[in-house]
């Protein structure tokens, strides 16, 4: 799925970790060019992009000085991923940053992501929904430009919609891990997921549209 | 009955097991005759799909570098 870069086959996880233990550059390479990438974004999510440096720069540390004793329980990108999370957690409660938790709640105007205007009175839709073609996700992912354009849209999120949508659903945890590090009750960042995904599918709706256009 | 704006409303509920028995048959029922949810929801699907493919930013080559050299001291101590 990947474009810039042929993905090559990922070593398995045990086989990396006896590398690193002997020492071996290539593998820790190997390992930075996984994991790196997907640490920042998750770090970036919470703390923002000058928290995270710093998060990510201790997460590698940490890493290096676990390495010989981590007992291969999780893989390592869920014991790396631990590190990110927990450093966060720390930083923000120091912080409370510029954002108070208390408005982690969801509190926009709109109902539940919902745009009232799409129904009728009686709650049916009040114009057609269609499916979008089976290859949209594989379409929208090779389209670089798409790929920026939905990238420069979760930018504009509001912070906490992006930071629940980021976990969730980018970097695929969990929600208790969610409502651990930011100190939101389940349900509430299920409100904040659904308006994430709901204003991401609008952006990609528009987007299938124009190309249904653009083709004959 | 439950309308295609509380199917709408409660669709990541669905999706994340959040609700009841009875919340979870009214809203197949629904899917079950509307066309139109139905395709909703195979959207926001797909738009979940499309975020957890998302590739991350690769590592620019002066933080390699870094990592590098914070690897070697770490190999000698
Ligand atoms: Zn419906």
């Amino acid at each position: 799925m990947r474009q810039s870069d042929p993905v090559p086959a990922e070593t398995p996880d045990a086989e990396l970790i006896a590398r690193l233990r002997a020492r071996d550059e290539t593998a820790f390479l190997e390992l930075v060019n996984r994991l790196h990438g997907p640490l920042t974004r998750l770090a970036r999510s919470i703390a923002g992009d000058a928290g995270a440096e710093e998060i990510v720069q201790d997460t590698w540390a940490a890493a290096l000085t676990g390495l010989d004793t981590f007992e291969g329980k999780s893989s390592l990108k869920t014991w790396l991923f631990a590190i990110v999370l927990n450093r966060a957690k720390s930083r923000r409660e120091r912080d409370q940053r510029q954002v108070p938790l208390s408005s982690l709640g969801p509190q926009d105007d709109e109902e539940g992501g919902v745009d009232p205007s799409w129904f009728t009175e009686n709650g049916h839709w009040n114009h057609p929904v269609e499916r979008w073609s089976d290859d949209t996700p594989d379409r929208v992912l090779n389209d670089k430009e798409l790929r920026k354009r939905l990238l420069a849209a979760l930018e504009q999120l509001p912070d906490r919609l992006r930071t629940v949508l980021v976990m969730r659903d980018i970097e695929g945890l969990d929600s208790a891990e969610v409502c651990n590090v930011l100190g939101v009750s389940e349900t509430n960042q299920r409100v904040l997921l659904h308006r994430a995904r709901t204003r991401m599918r609008a952006l990609l709706e528009e987007e299938t549209q124009d190309e249904t256009r653009r083709r004959p | 009955m439950i309308t295609c704006r509380e199917v709408v409303t409660i669709t990541t509920d669905y999706l994340e097991g959040k609700l009841s028995f009875a919340e979870r048959v009214r809203f197949q029922l629904h899917l079950g005759m509307c066309s139109h949810c139905r395709a909703w929801l195979s959207q926001m699907k797909a738009t979940i799909q499309v975020l957890g493919k998302l590739p991350a930013e690769e590592p620019p080559p002066e933080v390699r570098d870094e990592l590098l050299e914070r690897f070697r001291a770490w190999k000698k101590s």
